[in-house]
């Protein structure tokens, strides 16, 4: 199988390359330095995509299958909780990428700032970022605990009464994105922050010359121009949002019930309980929402780009 | 006036961001020296009495010094697959960079598919079982560096362009082959995005959770992020070496944090402003 795959990605240079008469000298940049990294891209990447879509068709065991058609995308779209699935994946990518990008912009501008301490600010920010994500994950429903959590006794403070967090069916899914973006803030905010610095002065300069207020900096300059910054905030943070799996897994394991499962923790529930043309299937669904949504997505914010 | 509301912003600031980002950590590390009677409180409180490294040690014991085991596999791991992972990279990303040709809207295809695509589980499982690698590390490594190869490719052609072409046309004048010219001109020129690459991938892998869970099951073969579980399955959750693992196993990312956290942010920041 693999074979198949790679053969026309590498088997073609070696004749293309004698065939240039002008020239009977060897390329310096020879097409076989493809070889070794096109190999294990095809054999571990590229076969298990294609491959997925046919075994989706099937039940299989990993050494037998037999051919179902599209049943399995039928089970997968009458089950009322991978439905809470599909529907959870998109809210959490949604929530989480749209926080990020606003908190990063709004701590970016902070952090470029005259501020006092900037340079360690930029770095608490940034440390979530590095740090184990399945820590992070075990650590916040201890402090998210309805009663003895640090969150609700600190909000208790200050007279508010905080809602049970990963316990109550209506929040598990929220709390879970809210940690994702305290998370991952870090990265767009750094992002954010390279975008602003690479503004050239002179039209900071022109504009307070011109008598332009903060708000006005910030929405005629600062946001038109780091456009690239946040065309990759957004694309990034959404491909995260959509493949989240280890944040789910280690705080609510897809509960209470089913309220906080995404289409990755399906994916692994029924990997674990044996149903592997079903979980391929729903490996198919998710390759097709995150290419669905983020190719075109990726073209027009890159098409508005050139226009400016 | 002004530089005063400055400074007032700023502190505010600094307690605000201290709060949010850096409560944690000391929770965690509190907690980490607790007892287990008192670190079962969930409160975050210092420890009445400082049982830190004992905590290490028992964290460390637990189930057959499963963590240590832990450690060397992760360890081995990040290693070898970061080396692997350099070196294919930087071959793709030199060669997509000098050679126009119709070969390179298929690799920018392939890398943006490699940065994009959720990988498939269950099909992964069945290659890596065809090929007798399901439940090896080094299984596990071929998957790091299939994964990370997008990712590495973009940063090193950024780099390589910055590389002047006289020096390769110099090195061919002077009759080296390909392979001369590659590995003993243009690689060791690679240093400083190499130094980016490798830090971040490192962060990346040794952080990884869901690609060890899936391909490389069993406790013999546990890596660092599956150790934490330990304490929680059975029917109490041991909170205070529950947290002293995380504690552990946040100590190298954390160490590359202080002292390289610039090259990390330069790192991840690449080619973000430009597009």
């Amino acid at each position: 199988m693999s074979t198949e795959v790679e053969a026309p990605t590498t088997g073609r240079p070696a004749t293309t390359a004698p065939a240039t008469p002008a020239r009977k000298r060897k390329s310096p940049y020879p097409y076989w330095f493809y070889l070794p990294a096109a190999v294990i891209f095809g054999v571990f990447f590229v076969v298990p995509t294609f491959s997925s879509f046919f075994f989706s068709l099937t039940r299989w065991d990993l050494t037998t299958y037999e051919f179902l058609g599209l049943d399995n995308y039928v089970a997968f779209f009458q089950e009322s909780a991978l439905i809470t699935g599909l529907k959870n994946t998109l809210i959490y990518a949604v929530v989480t990428c749209g926080l990020k990008v606003v908190l990063g912009m709004l701590l970016a501008l902070l952090l470029t700032s005259q501020i006092i301490a900037r340079g360690f600010l930029r770095s608490v920010v940034f440390f979530p970022v590095l740090v184990s994500t399945i820590g992070v994950g075990l650590t916040f429903p201890v402090l998210m605990d309805p009663s003895a959590g640090l969150i609700n006794k600190s909000l208790a403070l200050i007279g508010i009464n905080g809602p049970a967090w990963l316990v109550d069916p209506k929040f598990a899914l929220l709390s879970v994105a809210l940690v994702d973006v305290w998370k991952g803030v870090g990265l767009a905010t750094v992002i954010f922050i390279a975008g602003i610095v690479s503004i050239p002065r002179e039209y900071f300069e022109a504009s307070s010359v011109d008598g332009a207020s903060a708000f006005q900096r910030f929405w005629r300059i600062i946001l038109p121009l780091s456009r690239p910054a946040i065309t990759t905030v957004i694309v990034l943070a959404l491909i995260g949002g959509l493949r989240t799996f280890d944040l789910i897994w280690a705080m609510t394991r897809g509960g209470p019930g089913f309220t906080s499962d995404v289409i990755a923790s399906v994916i692994y529930k029924q990997y674990q309980a044996g149903f592997y043309g079903l979980s391929t299937a729903g490996n198919v669904v998710l390759f097709i929402l995150v290419t669905g949504i983020v190719f075109p997505l990726f073209h027009f914010l890159t098409r508005r780009e050139v226009d400016l | 006036m002004r530089t005063k509301t400055h400074l007032w912003l700023g502190i505010l600031g600094i307690v605000l961001f201290v709060i949010v980002f850096l409560v944690r950590f000391a929770f965690i590390l509190f907690t980490a020296a607790k007892t287990q009677t008192e670190a079962g409180e969930l409160q975050f409180s210092l420890p009445t009495s400082w049982a830190l490294l004992q905590n290490f040690r028992d964290a460390l014991a637990a189930r057959d010094y499963m963590l240590i085991i832990a450690f060397i596999n992760s360890t081995i791991l990040t290693v070898v697959s970061i080396t692997i992972l350099v070196v294919l990279s930087a071959m793709v990303a030199y060669v997509v960079q000098r050679r126009q040709s119709r070969w390179n809207a298929v690799v920018n295809f392939l890398v943006l598919c490699g940065l994009i695509i959720p990988p498939a589980v269950v099909p992964t499982v069945w290659v890596l079982q065809s090929l007798g690698l399901f439940k090896t590390l080094s299984g596990l490594i071929f998957i790091e560096v299939a994964f990370g190869l997008a990712f590495c490719i973009l940063l090193f052609r950024a780099f390589i362009a910055t590389i002047p072409r006289d020096l390769d046309e110099a090195a061919i004048i002077d009759g080296a082959g390909p392979m001369r010219l590659f590995f003993k001109v243009i690689f060791p020129l690679l240093r400083s995005v190499m130094v980016t690459v490798i830090i971040v991938q490192s962060v990346v892998i040794f952080n990884d959770f869901a690609n060890p869970l899936y391909f490389l099951p069993g406790d013999e073969n546990a890596t660092v992020q599956l150790t934490v579980f330990n304490f929680q399955s059975q029917f109490t959750t041991q909170y205070n070496l529950l947290f002293a693992d995380i504690l552990l196993i946040t100590i190298p990312p954390l160490l590359l944090f202080l002292f390289l956290n610039k090259r990390i942010v330069e790192g991840l920041t690449a080619g973000a402003v430009k597009g």
